[in-house]
């Protein structure tokens, strides 16, 4: 495998890793403002923050990783990006700081805050709005290079049916992705009533996460044909993502094995998430740069990734400590520790 | 103006984060190995406030990270090539101390073993000092670059850690984490000598707490001002229009003298100062016959600002003033006949908290203004790097209001934190009678 390819593999797959983890958080502080305001705030709670307290920091991590990760293998697109996300991407740094914040103020300092927690709370969806641009800005058609740089077309961007569908789906996903997680661990934690909430909003959610997948198809079509055709080309592993969503999505309304539903649903964007990097290649921001053209010089590749691997090394078992001790332990999750 | 704003509120927090760890280990060490409730308290309480600095530490943290690319984005592409090894290794030293600083706070009474519980401190102060390190050799590539060869603008030939190991790598890295630990221990003593001054609560706690923080200054001081005096000589060797413009010297000469204050008119002239005859080539080279180069020797438009005399003069005297008070103290305690509660000696500790956290941001203005108007010395100037976005304007204002909001709220809630839930009331509730 040549060194571009691995570097915006292991990029992806940190990417992925922060849908998955920055979900269930987004959607854990919007689903803890919601029983909050619907006084139903003593079942889920406790049970929420006792998930979130000592992971929030490492969600955090993954996305810093990612884009240090980006600049490291591809120098070029700190350039492209750099100009063009200046303001969507400072609003996603404002929010992001709001939000990890305030979680902080909030559970650490005076828990029964409202203002606190509707900050945390409502910043939660609209990250993910914020963040989306970036995918869509690399379809192309909202940059313009002129000789004076790389000039931003935002006007383009907020027409665009395009780009409200990936917004549209960011948001749906994290409710989704966010609910199928906390029935799970509702259900570890032998928290009926939660478990019962939290089913309901996995459910609730479930539909238009497909409808808004469908309407990214449809807008990208329009949009970037290019892309398009090459996403057809793999349409085995979009069809397998709705396999696994037709699974979870049975799990979950059946009420059992909610942890095989969980898996179901990280396997179900898995393969969404990874059908839709392996048709975006080669460019990384259409039509300015391809992964072979703006990948970083050989001796700095190299050592990426050999401190990748070693990094690796460092924070597997770290994680699985992590795990173990609050999200595998029952007695933890049941509140007892 | 923008990075300039997150670098110095984010500087807040990092010192913080990387001295505190250390702090905190220290205290609980003593707490288990003496078996005293006082300082496993301490442990406790100063690790419930991390969190919160933590916190904005960490956004502030993610802030930059992006902003390097957003605002900077020519300079990233070229500098990119070279330094992503130390920003990508920082990622991974934050990536650790975040998982373990996470099991640290929640597995207090989890483990039967209390030193299974310290040992956690280890990953925390390793990742935390790590980071600083690894974020370090970037700045200090940025003052010393090398590792490359320059090719129409391209970046050749790279050795990523040649670019890491420069020869500012050394004296930054060691003036950096020293005057971390150094300004950690300070603030903390700061608190306790307030507490004991205002008579508020429990006078053992706070006087252990004191005499803790005081011991660990005093060491921290005195390696933050070697850390110093090496990064002197370091700058007269290969930075010499940074030392000089700090020190308004303008003839290369030997037998310098060391300017003291004083104030410098538009052309040039010097008053009020406070003249040390040959100090600066004693200080550039431990002799008096040192030949110190002159800021005359480099073209007008590659010199910094001369005001940066100021930042690096209050630095100094800041840091000169903190090993006093932490010196005056320890003796103090040491000798029977002397009280080291006394009033005056207390205001004192009192300042030196929030004066060397000054000092932190004094030695960052005058180390980066100092290596105006370069981004990278010799290669990039600051205005070349530079986005062309229109939009900077707008931005700067937005997260100048975010930073005006989380530093109230942060100070707000810590202290609300502390405050609802005074020391004596929390040592009775955890340790009834005393009692482990």
């Amino acid at each position: 495998m040549s060194l571009e390819v691995i570097g915006i593999s292991v990029l992806w797959l940190f990417l992925y890793g922060y849908l998955i983890v920055a979900s269930i958080d987004f959607g854990a502080g919007f689903f803890a403002y919601y029983a909050r305001v619907s006084k139903r705030e003593h079942i889920m709670s406790k049970l929420i923050s006792r998930y979130l307290s000592p992971v929030w920091e490492v969600t955090n991590v993954f996305f810093v990783f990612f884009f240090v990760g980006l600049v490291g293998f591809f120098p070029d697109t700190a350039y492209y990006y750099g100009t063009a996300l200046l303001l969507p991407g400072s609003v996603a740094i404002i929010l992001i700081a709001i939000r990890g914040s305030f979680y902080a103020f909030g559970n650490y300092g005076s828990k029964d805050n409202t203002v606190y927690l509707f900050l945390y709370g409502a910043t939660g969806l609209l990250i993910p709005a914020a963040l989306s641009t970036a995918l869509t800005i690399s379809e192309g058609g909202y940059l313009e290079e002129t000789s004076e740089g790389v000039v931003f077309l935002a006007g383009e961007l907020f027409t665009s049916p395009y780009s409200w569908s990936v917004v549209a789906l960011a948001i749906v996903s994290v409710l989704f992705i966010s609910a199928s997680f906390l029935t799970y661990y509702a259900d570890r934690a032998e928290d009926v009533d939660s478990r019962a909430i939290m089913r309901k909003f996995a459910l609730w959610w479930s539909a238009p996460t497909i409808g808004a997948s469908l309407l990214v198809f449809a807008g990208l079509r329009d949009h970037n044909v290019e892309h398009f055709r090459r996403a057809l080309d793999l349409w085995w592993m979009f069809g397998l993502s709705l396999l696994f969503f037709l699974i979870a999505a049975f799990l979950i309304y059946s009420g059992k094995r909610y942890g095989t539903a969980f898996i179901m649903v990280m396997l179900q964007f898995f393969f969404a998430f990874f059908g839709y990097g392996a048709s975006h290649l080669p460019y990384i921001l259409y039509p300015f740069i391809t992964i072979e053209g703006s990948v970083v010089n050989e001796t700095m590749g190299t050592a990426l990734v050999i401190v990748f691997i070693l990094g690796l090394c460092l924070l597997i078992p770290s994680l699985y400590l992590l795990m173990r001790l609050f999200l595998f332990d029952a007695d933890y999750v049941k509140g007892k520790k | 103006m923008l990075t300039a704003a997150t670098l110095m509120f984010h500087v807040i927090f990092a010192t913080i984060g990387v001295g505190i760890p250390v702090m905190i280990a220290i205290a609980e060490f003593l707490g288990i190995k003496k078996n005293d409730p006082h300082y496993l308290l301490l442990a406790r309480r100063w690790a419930r406030g991390f969190t919160i600095t933590v916190a904005v530490g960490v956004v502030t943290g993610t802030a930059i990270g992006l902003q390097l690319s957003l605002l900077w984005p020519s300079f990233m592409q070229l500098a990119g090539q070279v330094i992503a090894l130390p920003l990508f290794m920082e990622t991974f030293a934050f990536f650790f101390e975040a998982i373990f600083l996470g099991i640290y706070l929640y597995t207090w009474d989890r483990f039967k073993n209390r030193w299974l519980h310290w040992l956690l401190n280890i990953p925390i102060v390793i990742g935390a000092t790590l980071s600083g390190f690894f974020i370090t050799t970037v700045n200090a590539f940025m003052n010393t670059p090398q590792g490359f060869d320059l090719l129409d603008g391209e970046a050749v030939n790279i050795d990523p850690l040649a670019a890491m190991f420069n020869p500012a790598t050394p004296t930054k890295v060691f003036h950096v984490l020293t005057s971390s630990y150094m300004t950690s221990a300070l603030i903390l003593a700061a608190i306790a000598a307030f507490m004991i001054l205002k008579k508020k609560g429990s006078f053992t706690y706070h006087k252990k707490a004191l005499k803790m923080t005081m011991i660990a200054g005093l060491i921290f001081t005195a390696g933050t001002a070697l850390a110093g005096d090496l990064s002197a000589k370091f700058l007269a060797k290969e930075q010499p229009e940074k030392l000089a413009a700090a020190e308004w010297h303008f003839e290369t000469e030997s037998n310098a003298d060391l300017i003291v204050f004083g104030t410098i008119d538009e052309n040039n002239e010097i008053s009020n100062e406070i003249r040390i005859p040959g100090a600066l080539s004693f200080l550039a080279g431990n002799s008096f016959d040192t030949e110190v180069i002159g800021l005359n020797e480099f073209p007008e438009e590659e010199r910094p600002p001369l005001w940066v005399h100021y930042a690096f003069d209050l630095m100094v005297s800041i840091g000169m003033y903190s090993m006093f008070i932490a010196g005056i103290f320890v003796l103090f305690s040491f000798i029977k006949r002397f009280n080291e509660h006394n009033k005056f000696l207390l205001m004192g500790i009192i300042a030196s908290g929030p004066l060397a956290m000054l000092a932190v941001e004094f030695g960052w203005v005058y180390a980066e203004v100092g290596r105006q108007p370069w981004i990278l010395r010799g290669i990039m100037t600051v205005d070349e790097a530079a986005t062309t976005s229109s939009s900077v304007g707008i931005a700067f204002g937005l997260f100048l209001a975010l930073y005006a909001v989380l530093g109230f709220f942060c100070v707000r809630v810590l202290l609300k934190m502390f405050r609802n839930k005074p020391a004596e009331a929390e040592l009775e509730q955890r340790f009834p009678g005393g009692k482990l």
